[in-house]
C-alpha cells in the first residue's frame, strides 16, 4: 500500500526533470543511495544482536571467552544445542509455551468476540459502565494487580498449575475493545436482516457476524500469541516446578543460575526462544504490521 | 461515541415497529436483549471480573492497610493505616530515587524512540522504492523477541571488552563498563528500549503517513519548498494525531519501564536503573504488600494522568 500512493510524487517528472529526463533519473537514484546506505547501516545495527547471537551459539565456551571478540565460529559446535535438548527439557518448555500460548489465543478469540459483539450491536442496561471499566483497565500498569493476584491464586492453591498461566490472561481489555471497533463497522442493515429472517442472536453472531471478522481476529490472534509466548514476569512467580516452566521462565532462570557463565547454552538457549517467534513474524508480517497499525499497540 | 451509536440504534428501533416472531412490547423486547448480551458479555465478565478488577480493587484498598506476607492467611486481621504507606513512600529514598530513574527513563527514552521512529518511517515511506518490505522486517524483529533471550545477548554485547565497545573502538571512542557503571547503565537500558520500540512507532508513523495527501507535496515541490520545508510544513502538522497516538502509547509502556533492568541489571549498580515498578516488585517480594500496592497506585495515577492531558490534547486540535 505505501507503493502505490507514494509513487506518483518520485516518478512524476517535475519542471526540472521533465526538461533532462535522464539525469532526473539519475539524481533520483544518487540521492536514494544516500538514504539506502543510512537504512542498510542501521538495519544493520538493529539485526547485529541476532546474528552475533546465531553465530555464538555454535562456539565453544572457550572461543566465546577468548578476546578480542571472534566473529565467525572457528570451531563450530552444536553442542549447546544438543545439551538443550537432552539436559535441560527444552521439549518440555516448547510444549509448555504453546499450551498456554494456543489456550489464552483461543480463549481471547472467543471471549473477547462474544462481549464485542454485545458491545457493538446490542443495546442493553449496563453497556456503557462495561465498556468504560474496559477502557479504564486499559491502562492499568501490570504491577498493580500483581501482588492481590498473586494472593488469590496461591489462596484456590492454583500455583503452579497451568490454569495459573492461562486464566488471567485469557481475555484481555484490548482484544474487547478491537472487536468492537471492527463489529461497529458491519452495517445493522446485516444483522436486522439476519434476525427478520428468525435468526437467534447466537446464529446470527457465528454466521453473519463472526465470518466477517476474519481481519481483527488474525490482529487479536497474533497479539495475543506474541505475549503470551513473551510473557515473562508473571509466569516466573506462577511456575515454580520445572515442568510448568514456558520458555522464558527456564532460560531466565538458567541463566542466573550455576549456568549462569555458560554464554553458548544462553545464547543458544535465545535462539530456541526467539527462533519460532521470528518464524511466526517472517510468515505473517502483513497481518503484524496490519495489526500493530491498526491498534498502534504492540 | 457509545452514546451517539445506541441513541441511533434505539431511534431506529422505536420508527420501525418490532418484528421479532415472538411479537413482544417494546420493554419486554429491550429486557430480553439486556438478558441475551449479558450472556454474551457473562465468560469476559467473570473472567475479567475475577483476574483484574478484583485485584484491582484489593490492590486499592491493599494500600491503606499495614498488609504484609503474614497476613495472607488472615486477611481480616490486618491494620487500616490511612494514608500512612504513602507517607512512608513519600518519604523512601529508594522510591524517590526510582521516581527520578523513570523519569530520566521517560524524557530521554521517549523522545529518542519517536526520533528513531519517524526517521525510519520517512526514510522507508519517501527515501526509497525497492526493498521495504525486508527493511520493515528487519527493523521491526526486536520487538517480537522475548526480553529474556534478548537480555541474554545483550549483557554479551554490552561488557567492558565486549562487541559494543570493540566497534565504538574502531571510531576511537573508549567505551564504559555498560552495566556496571552508575553512570553508564541508564543510557544503555535506554539504547536497548529504543531498539526494541522503535519498530512499532515505525509502522504506526508510516500508517499515518498515507494521510499525507501527494498532491500537496507535489504542488509545494513545483512551488520550490525543498525536502526538509516539505517535512516540516506539511507532513509534520499532518502526522500530529499520529505522533501524539505514539506519545501516548509509549508514556503508557515506558513509565512501566522493568523488564529490561529485571534481566540486565537487578536495578543496580546502586540501584541507579530501579524504576518505580521494580520498586514495587521488590516490595512485593520482601512481604510488604500494603507497601507495594500504594507504590503501584501512584504509578496508576501517573500514567492515568498522563494518558488524560495527552488524549486532551489529541482531542482539542482535532
Amino acid at each position: 500500500m505505501t507503493d502505490t500512493k507514494t509513487a506518483p510524487l518520485r516518478d512524476r517528472p517535475t519542471t526540472r526533470t521533465f526538461a533532462t529526463p535522464r539525469s532526473g533519473r539519475y539524481s533520483a537514484w544518487k540521492r536514494q543511495g544516500w538514504v539506502y546506505a543510512a537504512l542498510v547501516l542501521a538495519g544493520a545495527g538493529t539485526v547485529l544482536p541476532f546474528v552475533w547471537m546465531l553465530l555464538g551459539s555454535f562456539k565453544t565456551q572457550g572461543e566465546l571467552l577468548r578476546r578480542p571478540v571472534t566473529w565467525w565460529p572457528q570451531d563450530p559446535t552444536l553442542d549447546n544445542y544438543v545439551r538443550w535438548f537432552t539436559e535441560l527439557h527444552i521439549d518440555l518448555f516448547f510444549m509448555n509455551s504453546l499450551l498456554v500460548a494456543v489456550v489464552t489465543v483461543l480463549g481471547n478469540l472467543l471471549f473477547c468476540s462474544m462481549v464485542g459483539y454485545a458491545l457493538a450491536k446490542m443495546d442493553f442496561a449496563g453497556k456503557r459502565v462495561l465498556f468504560l471499566l474496559v477502557m479504564v483497565t486499559l491502562m492499568v500498569p501490570g504491577v498493580v494487580t500483581f501482588v492481590p493476584l498473586f494472593v488469590m491464586v496461591s489462596k484456590l492453591g492454583l500455583v503452579n498449575t497451568y490454569p495459573a498461566l492461562i486464566l488471567p490472561f485469557l481475555v484481555s481489555p484490548l482484544g474487547v475493545f478491537l472487536m468492537r471497533q471492527f463489529m461497529m463497522g458491519i452495517p445493522d442493515s446485516l444483522i436486522e436482516a439476519a434476525r427478520i429472517d428468525g435468526a437467534g442472536e447466537l446464529r446470527t453472531f457465528t454466521r453473519i457476524v463472526m465470518p466477517l471478522c476474519g481481519p481483527p481476529l488474525a490482529t487479536l490472534g497474533i497479539l495475543t500469541f506474541l505475549g503470551s509466548w513473551n510473557n515473562f514476569l508473571w509466569p516466573l512467580v506462577a511456575a515454580q516446578s520445572e515442568e510448568k516452566y514456558t520458555l522464558p521462565v527456564a532460560l531466565s532462570l538458567y541463566s542466573t543460575g550455576q549456568n549462569a557463565t555458560d554464554y553458548g547454552l544462553l545464547l543458544a538457549g535465545a535462539v530456541l526462544v526467539i527462533a519460532p517467534i521470528v518464524a511466526l513474524f517472517i510468515a505473517l508480517q502483513r497481518f503484524f504490521i496490519q495489526g500493530v497499525a491498526a491498534t498502534g499497540i504492540k | 461515541m457509545v452514546t451517539t451509536e445506541t441513541r441511533r440504534a434505539g431511534s431506529f428501533r422505536a420508527v420501525r415497529p418490532p418484528r421479532a416472531p415472538e411479537r413482544l412490547g417494546p420493554a419486554a423486547r429491550r429486557r430480553r436483549q439486556s438478558v441475551i448480551a449479558w450472556l454474551f458479555a457473562l465468560p469476559f465478565v467473570l473472567i475479567f471480573g475475577f483476574f483484574m478488577l478484583v485485584p484491582l480493587f484489593s490492590s486499592f484498598l491493599l494500600s491503606f492497610t499495614d498488609f504484609t506476607s503474614k497476613d495472607v492467611r488472615n486477611p481480616l486481621g490486618v491494620g487500616f493505616v490511612g494514608l500512612d504507606q504513602f507517607a512512608e513512600l513519600f518519604g523512601n529514598q529508594q522510591f524517590l530515587h526510582s521516581m527520578l530513574n523513570t523519569g530520566y527513563f521517560v524524557i530521554v527514552g521517549i523522545p529518542l524512540t519517536m526520533a528513531v521512529g519517524l526517521a525510519l518511517a520517512v526514510a522507508l515511506n519517501n527515501g526509497i522504492t525497492r526493498f521495504r518490505s525486508a527493511f520493515r522486517v528487519g527493523f521491526y524483529t526486536p520487538v517480537v523477541t522475548s526480553i529474556v533471550a534478548v537480555a541474554v545477548v545483550w549483557r554479551f554485547i554490552l561488557q567492558p571488552d565486549g562487541l559494543l565497545n570493540l566497534m565504538l573502538g574502531w571510531v576511537g571512542i573508549a567505551g564504559p563498563d555498560w552495566l556496571n557503571s552508575t553512570e553508564w547503565s541508564m543510557p544503555a537500558m535506554i539504547m536497548m528500549a529504543v531498539w526494541r520500540n522503535m519498530g512499532t512507532l515505525m509502522i504506526i508513523f508510516l500508517a499515518g503517513l498515507q494521510n499525507v495527501p501527494v498532491d500537496v507535496l507535489e504542488a509545494a515541490q513545483v512551488d520550490g519548498a525543498n525536502a526538509w520545508q516539505r517535512f516540516i510544513r506539511i507532513t509534520l502538522p499532518i502526522l500530529r494525531p499520529t505522533l501524539l497516538l505514539g506519545a501516548v502509547l509509549l508514556s503508557v509502556g515506558f513509565l512501566q519501564f522493568f523488564e529490561e533492568p529485571f534481566v540486565m541489571t537487578k536495578g543496580g549498580p546502586l540501584d541507579s536503573t530501579l524504576s518505580v515498578s521494580y520498586f514495587t516488585f521488590n516490595q512485593f517480594g520482601y512481604g510488604k504488600y500494603g507497601l507495594a500496592s500504594a507504590a503501584s497506585y501512584v504509578l496508576f495515577v501517573v500514567i492515568a494522568l498522563l494518558s488524560l492531558i495527552q488524549f486532551r490534547a489529541l482531542r482539542s486540535k482535532d
